[in-house]
C-alpha cells in the first residue's frame, strides 16, 4: 500500500501523517509513505483544502484532520 | 475514552442529550458572568469597581470569560453549519458563472464555505484550472478571510446585530467590487502559467457528502479547540490592552484626536492594522474599549478589516500562483475598499 500525504508542510499535514501512521500500524499494514508538497501535484488530485490523504493514487479524504480511528475505518477495507 | 471518541460513537439519543446539556450550560455561564465578577471582585474582594484599577481588572476578567464563551458557542455553530458546504461544491456552483453575477455569488460563498487561508493556493489553482475566471476567484479569496467567523462572533457579542450586519455587508461589497475590478484588468497574464497547465485528475472527494451528525459535531469541537489554541495569547494581550484603555485612557482623548472630523484617521487605522495580522480576536477587545471612548465605528471597522484581510503571510503564499503585479493590484484594491467603507460608516453612523 502506498500512502501519500498532500500538503505544503502545515501543522495539519504533520498531524495527518502521524494519525495515518498510527492507523496503519494498528492495522498491521505494510505501507510506504510519501509527502506531496508541490501545489500543482496537490491540485492534480482534485484537492482544494489541505491536507489530503491519497492511498494507491485514490483520494480518500481532504480538508480536515481525521482521528486515527476514522483513518483506520477508511484504511481497513483497502488492506 | 476521550470526548472526541465519545462523540464519534454516540447514539442519536446521547447526541441530543449532550447538545442540550451543553447549550444550557453555555447559557447559564453567559448569564451569570457579569453578576459573578461583580460579586467576587466587589463584595468578596472588596474592590471599588468605580476606580481605574477596579474597573480595569473587572473589564479584563469579565471580558475574557465573555469572549471565550462567545467564541466557543459561535465557532461551534458556524462550523457545524458550514460542514454542509465545501470548497468542491462552491467550485461546481461557480463553474458556469461570468463576471458580475459570478463575483456576487463567489463573495457570498466565500462567507459560508469552510476555508482557511493556508488553502488559498490549492483553491486558487483548483478554481482557475476548472475554468472559473480569475476575477471571480479573487472575490472568493477576498471575502473568505475578510468576513471572518471569529470577527462575526465577537462583533455580535460586543456590539449587537446592527454593526455585525454592516460588517458582513461591507465585506461582501469590497470582495465583489475588488474581484470585478481585477477581472476587468485582464489578469490572466499575471497568473503563473503552471496554473493553467494543471490538469485536474482524480475524482474530487466532497467532504460534505458522507458526513454523519456525529462527524459534524466532532468537526465543530475540533475547530473550537484549534482556534482557541491558536488565538489565546492574542486574545489575552488584546483584552489586557482593552482593559488598560478602559480604565486609564482619558475620556475624550481618542474622540478628540481620531474622531470623524479627522480625515486622516481612517487611512491611518488601515496602515496600523496591516502588520497586526490574523488577530481579530485580539483586536476586538481593543475595538470595544476604543468604541466606548467615542471612536467612530467606521474607523474601527476599517482597522479591523485591515488586520484580517491584508495579511503578509497570505500574500507571500499567493506569490506562488500570482505575479507581483497582480498581488500589488489585489492589495491596492482591497485597501481602497476598506478605506471607503471606513469613511462611509463614519458618515452614516456618527459616534
Amino acid at each position: 500500500m502506498h500512502i501519500k500525504i498532500l500538503g505544503p508542510g502545515c501543522a495539519n499535514c504533520a498531524t495527518l501523517e502521524r494519525v495515518t501512521r498510527e492507523a496503519a500500524g494498528a492495522l498491521g499494514l505494510d505501507a510506504t509513505f510519501e509527502k506531496v508538497t508541490d501545489y500543482g501535484a496537490i491540485a492534480g488530485y482534485g484537492v482544494m483544502r489541505t491536507p489530503g490523504l491519497v492511498v494507491d493514487e485514490k483520494l480518500l479524504m481532504s480538508g480536515r484532520v481525521p482521528t486515527a480511528a476514522t483513518v483506520k475505518e477508511m484504511l481497513a477495507p483497502l488492506a | 475514552m476521550t470526548v472526541m471518541e465519545r462523540v464519534h460513537t454516540a447514539t442519536p439519543m446521547q447526541r441530543r442529550a449532550g447538545l442540550a446539556v451543553a447549550a444550557v450550560a453555555w447559557w447559564v455561564l453567559y448569564a451569570v458572568n457579569l453578576p459573578f465578577w461583580d460579586w467576587l471582585l466587589g463584595d468578596v474582594a472588596g474592590l471599588d469597581l468605580s476606580t481605574r484599577l477596579g474597573s480595569g481588572i473587572h473589564f479584563f476578567l469579565y471580558d475574557t470569560t465573555k469572549i471565550l464563551l462567545l467564541l466557543t458557542g459561535i465557532i461551534f455553530v458556524v462550523t457545524v453549519l458550514r460542514s454542509f458546504m465545501s470548497v468542491e461544491r462552491t467550485r461546481a456552483i461557480l463553474g458556469g458563472k461570468r463576471a458580475g453575477v459570478g463575483n456576487v455569488v463567489a463573495a457570498s460563498l466565500g462567507v459560508v464555505t469552510p476555508f482557511c487561508s493556508c488553502s488559498a493556493v490549492p483553491a486558487f489553482i483548483g478554481f482557475v484550472a476548472a475554468g472559473v475566471p480569475v476575477g471571480v476567484t479573487m472575490s472568493f479569496l477576498i471575502a473568505s478571510p475578510l468576513v471572518n467567523e471569529v470577527a462575526i462572533a465577537l462583533l455580535l457579542g460586543l456590539f449587537g446585530w446592527g454593526p455585525t450586519l454592516l460588517y458582513v455587508a461591507a465585506g461582501l461589497v469590497i470582495a465583489v467590487v475588488a474581484g470585478f475590478v481585477i477581472g476587468r484588468l485582464r489578469p490572466e497574464t499575471w497568473v503563473e502559467p503552471f496554473v493553467f497547465e494543471t490538469t485536474l485528475g482524480g475524482e474530487a472527494v466532497d467532504p460534505g457528502y458522507a458526513l454523519t451528525w456525529n462527524d459534524r459535531i466532532q468537526m465543530g469541537l475540533e475547530e473550537v479547540r484549534d482556534i482557541l489554541k491558536k488565538i489565546w495569547p492574542y486574545l489575552l494581550v488584546g483584552i489586557g490592552i482593552g482593559a488598560a484603555i478602559h480604565g486609564w485612557a482619558p475620556e475624550r482623548w481618542f474622540a478628540d484626536h481620531a474622531g470623524a472630523d479627522n480625515l486622516l484617521a481612517v487611512p491611518l487605522a488601515v496602515l496600523l492594522g496591516v502588520p497586526l495580522y490574523s488577530n481579530a480576536a485580539g483586536i476586538l477587545p481593543m475595538v470595544e474599549a476604543l468604541s466606548d471612548k467615542g471612536l467612530p465605528i467606521g474607523t474601527l471597522l476599517a482597522f479591523m478589516m485591515a488586520t484580517v484581510a491584508l495579511s503578509l503571510p497570505e500574500t507571500i503564499l499567493l506569490r506562488r500562483v500570482l505575479k507581483p503585479r497582480l498581488i500589488a493590484i489585489f492589495i491596492a484594491v482591497v485597501t481602497v475598499g476598506i478605506i471607503a467603507v471606513g469613511y462611509l460608516f463614519n458618515a452614516v453612523l456618527p459616534a
